[in-house]
């Protein structure tokens, strides 16, 4: 009867093998995935193998297995992380009543929304990553780049998984519509206007992994507090795997940080020209791209006040970051939240109701955690003597979203006019020409051990492998 | 009477804060580019181009300037200048501030401004098209579906929907279901799922459910929707060379209690809580040329006239809401009117001609939905003939003064062709039509008299009036009889003659009109929509409804 050797070729925890309904979906959609996968996956990756971590279940020994394998031939799965029979709610209007193992029909179609949503960036972000194999500056870094893809394909089947058991008929559509969805389309785009744009060299790529896939990280750890059980386990499990990618970027750029501060030691210079012909990228330019990723990434979060992100929360979908550690009623009737507006031609704060403020509570929470890794960036510039510093722009910088959008702010939190903006946008964020810079220096290194010119070596391998490992082969 | 400041109908477009007009030859794009600051009343934000009265009043100046300015349109397109956003609809949370009687002031009016594309599709060649460019709810899909057809940008994102029953508890109050049923023949079972669906439908399905005429992808929507905007010009016969008339701003001074224009005063009574409302008739000479009728424009009779009766009806419904009782009179020459009306029907081809009507039409029709006690005075030096003659029809009763000593004195009224049917109402009938239940011998016995001036005592015997007191009772009688009316409760007062006044058969529009009033306004005062755990009110803020189970 069915083609599909369950629990061998797709590895899972929930039951798979006699779950009809998942069994039904998934013939249809798995076969549909592949074809995406070789459509617009990892370009002219097919023949190589991959030295992949895999997911076959998920205690210790078993979510982190690593061996080559080709990418395609990849076992995504399906996990949930172990559930407690007993969970209740934690917070919002359902506060102490059990999870939820079914979807509530009441909350349907938001539950659906938000599930969609997040699904959609996965997919999308292998789309916006598939040329940058071409480009891999070592065969430790495609590796990775890989290891990335091959995980928000996972992430894409954990939303799918959740679509085809619990949301019938139109579940099913939706899963089908994240496969057919291309980011840049503008016939057929991805949901979030950031996933629509292109990642075109390697410094856009950690940047993307260090400040947009961070944004990931916030979004799932608020809804692992889901009344939803299933929703809440799932993306638990996903988290284990975002935290690698989180390191791709902030390693990545560590990096060519590194590297940067060595060139301008040995060439004595802080000239942005004479290191641009040195081949390294200058600080400057690091430093716009910070001001871009992170500035496009805190769009994601929403609006500073929402009414949807009231309801998500009061209803028992979105918890907050870490809502177990909290200490307030978890409820948060009656309670204010500071946000930012422009009131003559100033950033003043105002005082909102938190419920309808949680996605800045969300933002403000993730610029933390952000502000955090620049500083790690900042020692390594300090070891090297570079009295240089990164930092992330003032939170009202270049924002699209929200009540900040479109004010012209410049990246210390001045309101700028129009004129001043137009004369120093290229000051603030990449120029075309730092994008052609940065595109020129991209070329294939492929021979393990070797490194691109801009970038420095890891310090370790992958799985205590040495640098110089053949991570990937090609055939 | 609030203290809130007078809310004001009359703006052009280089006023407008909410939408954009350009014109291209036979086709006119009216986008959505709602201000979200720029809201009629504090308190909310009109947020994805939500819209409140604010947003409608220039939306129906906007199809005015349409109509007359640029006789040349011929298609409509309606759009929005927002990203992703066509239009959601009718601001949510102005909606949770407003006291009921804005709310049923304001669905009346966007009611009538849709109802109003409706009207000039079927009697003027004006096309409209809806160019839905991306999420479309609620009072955004009920404007697209008043418009002759709608296309959806096929994005899959974008979605047409009506969320009001399962996110707000309350009903589209823009004729939404009914729409979807009368006019676009939707099935009832996919209507069902689709008005408790938040998220609406989108795409295909939307087009197989006949939710929308089209679907383009977004590469090709501006394309899609400029061929069918041409299509649909080339259905019409909307002239393509003349030139427009300018809907110049309108004279008038605004009184603490009276409206006074040209043609039309209003002196309110605060202490009976009623307005005398005199519609003057036209004086000295009267173009009768085309040519001349052109040249006057926004000054020939008709016209000006409708304008400034239209804009006291709006003024006295919005700003006067305590004066229950209008009484309604007209002051002039009959004859003169009779004549004016001979002129309208010699030119009743002519685009202007024809758009004049077409303002009196909705006027007249504007004036049938008022929540008012409407009497109409017919006394000395009065002219209720012809198209004059309609505002008496309108009225809930009449009273016709009878001065059996002095003939010559002795007000007339004169039924003239174009009370057979140029001015139909929301049924579809004339107001005599509707008087008589369209029983042939009344209306025989009234149209055999059609040209003569009838003393009250031959129109009371034709039935064309209520009642026809002497100069000795009149006083005391019209004095009883509106003491008595201001007496009684509005609300019944405001069922009984809607009752009353939309006697005979259903159309769409009265359909539309009749179960906002049903249904719309019972639900909007349940506390399962306005109560503090209302849908409505808690909206947005993150609580959760409450609602009292039990079934009405």
């Amino acid at each position: 009867m069915s083609a599909i050797n369950y629990s061998e070729k797709i590895p899972n925890n929930v039951n798979l093998s006699e779950d009809r309904t998942l069994q039904r979906a998934l013939e249809q959609w798995q076969p549909n995935f592949i074809h995406w996968w070789d459509d617009v996956g990892p370009e002219a990756s097919t023949d190589m193998d991959v030295y992949l971590r895999t997911a076959v279940s998920v205690d210790p020994q078993g979510w982190a297995q690593f061996g080559h394998v080709k990418m395609r031939d990849y076992r995504w799965g399906i996990f949930l992380n172990p559930g407690d029979a007993n969970r209740t709610i934690h917070f919002g209007e359902h506060k102490g009543e059990k999870a939820w193992t079914d979807v509530p029909g009441e909350h349907r179609a938001n539950l659906r929304r938000i599930i969609v949503t997040q699904g959609d960036t996965e997919p999308a972000s292998v789309e916006q990553q598939r040329h940058l194999g071409l480009t891999a500056p070592s065969n430790y870094d495609l590796r990775n780049l890989f290891q990335v893809n091959v995980e928000e394909g996972r992430h894409l089947w954990a939303m799918v998984y959740l679509l085809h058991k619990h949301f019938g008929r139109d579940g099913r559509e939706e899963a089908e519509a994240l496969l057919e969805r291309r980011s840049g389309d503008a016939n057929n785009p991805r949901i979030l206007g950031a996933f629509n744009e292109e990642t075109p060299d390697w410094l856009s790529f950690f940047m993307f992994t260090y400040f947009t896939d961070r944004d990931g990280k916030y979004q799932l750890c608020a809804l692992a507090e889901s009344a939803f059980d299933p929703l809440a386990r799932t993306t638990k499990f996903m988290l284990t795997e975002e935290a690698h990618h989180m390191f791709v970027g902030e390693s990545g750029i560590s990096r060519i940080i590194q590297r940067t501060a060595q060139m301008m030691n040995e060439l004595k210079t802080d000239d942005a020209g004479k290191l641009r012909a040195a081949g390294v990228i200058d600080l400057p330019t690091i430093q716009r791209y910070v001001n871009f990723h992170f500035s496009v990434t805190i769009d994601l979060f929403g609006s500073d006040e929402s009414s949807n992100a009231a309801t998500f929360y009061s209803s028992g979908l979105k918890g907050r970051f870490e809502e177990g550690k909290r200490t307030d009623d978890h409820v948060l009737k009656g309670l204010t939240y500071t946000v930012l507006h422009v009131q003559d031609g100033k950033l003043v704060e105002k005082e909102v109701p938190m419920l309808n403020a949680l996605n800045e509570v969300l933002r403000d929470d993730y610029i933390r955690d952000s502000v955090a890794g620049v500083e790690r960036w900042n020692r390594v510039l300090d070891k090297a003597g570079i009295p240089f510093r990164l930092k992330v722009p003032h939170k009202a910088f270049h924002r699209n979203i929200g009540a900040l959008a479109g004010v012209k702010v410049a990246p210390d939190g001045r309101v700028v006019s129009d004129t001043e903006w137009q004369a120093r946008v290229d000051e603030w964020l990449p120029s075309a020409q730092d994008r052609a810079f940065v595109g020129s220096l991209m070329g294939r290194v492929v021979e393990p051990g070797k490194f691109a010119h801009w970038i420095a070596p890891p310090v370790v391998g992958i799985n205590r492998q040495p640098v110089d490992f053949e991570y990937v082969r090609f055939n | 009477m609030s203290a809130a400041p007078r809310v004001e109908y009359q703006t052009e477009p280089s006023n407008y804060r909410h939408w954009k007009l350009r014109f291209d030859g036979p086709v006119a794009t009216l986008a959505a580019d709602f201000d979200e600051n720029a809201g009629l009343r504090p308190g909310y934000k009109l947020k994805l181009n939500s819209y409140d009265l604010g947003v409608d009043i220039e939306l129906n100046d906007a199809v005015n300037r349409i109509r007359f300015e640029h006789p040349e349109v011929r298609t409509v397109v309606v759009t929005s200048l927002k990203d992703k956003v066509f239009c959601s609809g009718a601001n949510i949370f102005m909606l949770g501030v407003s006291s009921h009687a804005w709310k049923v002031n304001f669905c009346k009016f966007t009611n009538e401004t849709r109802n109003g594309l409706e009207d000039s599709s079927q009697y003027s060649g004006l096309k409209f098209l809806a160019a839905v460019n991306g999420a479309c709810a609620g009072g955004g899909y009920e404007l697209a579906l008043s418009c002759d057809e709608i296309i959806l940008v096929d994005d899959r994102a974008s979605a047409v929907s009506l969320p009001e029953v399962p996110l707000l508890g309350v009903l589209p109050g823009t004729g939404g279901l009914t729409r979807v049923t009368d006019k676009r023949h939707v099935r009832h079972d996919l209507a069902d799922i689709f008005c408790t669906t938040t998220e609406g439908v989108r795409g295909q399905k939307a087009k197989d459910w006949r939710l929308v005429d089209d679907i383009a992808k977004p590469g090709v929507f501006a394309q899609t929707v400029a061929k069918r905007a041409q299509e649909l010009a080339a259905q019409s016969d909307r002239p393509a060379g003349a030139a427009g008339v300018a809907l110049t701003p309108l004279q008038r001074t605004l009184e603490a209690d009276a409206l006074r224009y040209g043609h039309v005063t209003v002196e309110i009574d605060r202490q009976r809580r009623t307005a005398v409302l005199t519609v003057k008739g036209p004086a000295g000479a009267q173009p009768q040329t085309i040519e001349a009728i052109v040249a006057a424009g926004a000054q020939w009779w008709p016209l000006q006239m409708a304008r400034e009766l239209d804009d006291a009806i709006l003024q006295m419904r919005t700003n006067e809401t305590e004066i229950g009782t209008w009484l309604l009179k007209t002051k002039g020459d009959a004859a003169a009117v009779l004549a004016m009306d001979a002129t309208l029907l010699a030119h009743a081809k002519h685009w202007f001609v024809r758009e004049t009507v077409g303002f009196l039409r909705r006027t007249l029709s504007r004036l049938d939905v008022s929540s008012r006690s409407l009497f109409a005075l017919i006394e000395t030096d009065s002219c209720f003939a012809g198209t004059l003659l309609e505002v008496a029809l309108a009225c809930d009763r009449s009273y016709h003064l009878a001065l059996p000593d002095d003939a010559a004195r002795a007000p007339k009224i004169t039924v003239a062709e174009t009370n057979f049917g140029l001015y139909p109402m929301a049924t579809g009938q004339s107001r005599l039509g509707r008087r008589f239940y369209d029983e042939q011998p009344a209306l025989e016995a009234v149209r055999a008299r059609a040209g003569q001036p009838l003393d009250a005592d031959a129109a009371f015997a034709l039935g064309l009036v209520t009642s026809n007191p002497d100069d000795i009772d009149w006083d005391d009688e019209v004095r009883i009889a509106v003491e008595e009316r201001v007496a009684m409760s509005p609300d019944a007062l405001t069922g009984m003659e809607a009752n009353l006044r939309f006697n005979g058969k259903e159309t769409m529009s009265t359909r539309i009109f009749g179960r906002l009033t049903a249904w719309q306004n019972w639900i909007f005062q349940r506390p399962n929509a306005v109560g503090e755990k209302g849908a409505l009110k808690v909206y947005g803020k993150g609580d959760r409804a409450a609602f009292d189970w039990n079934r009405v």
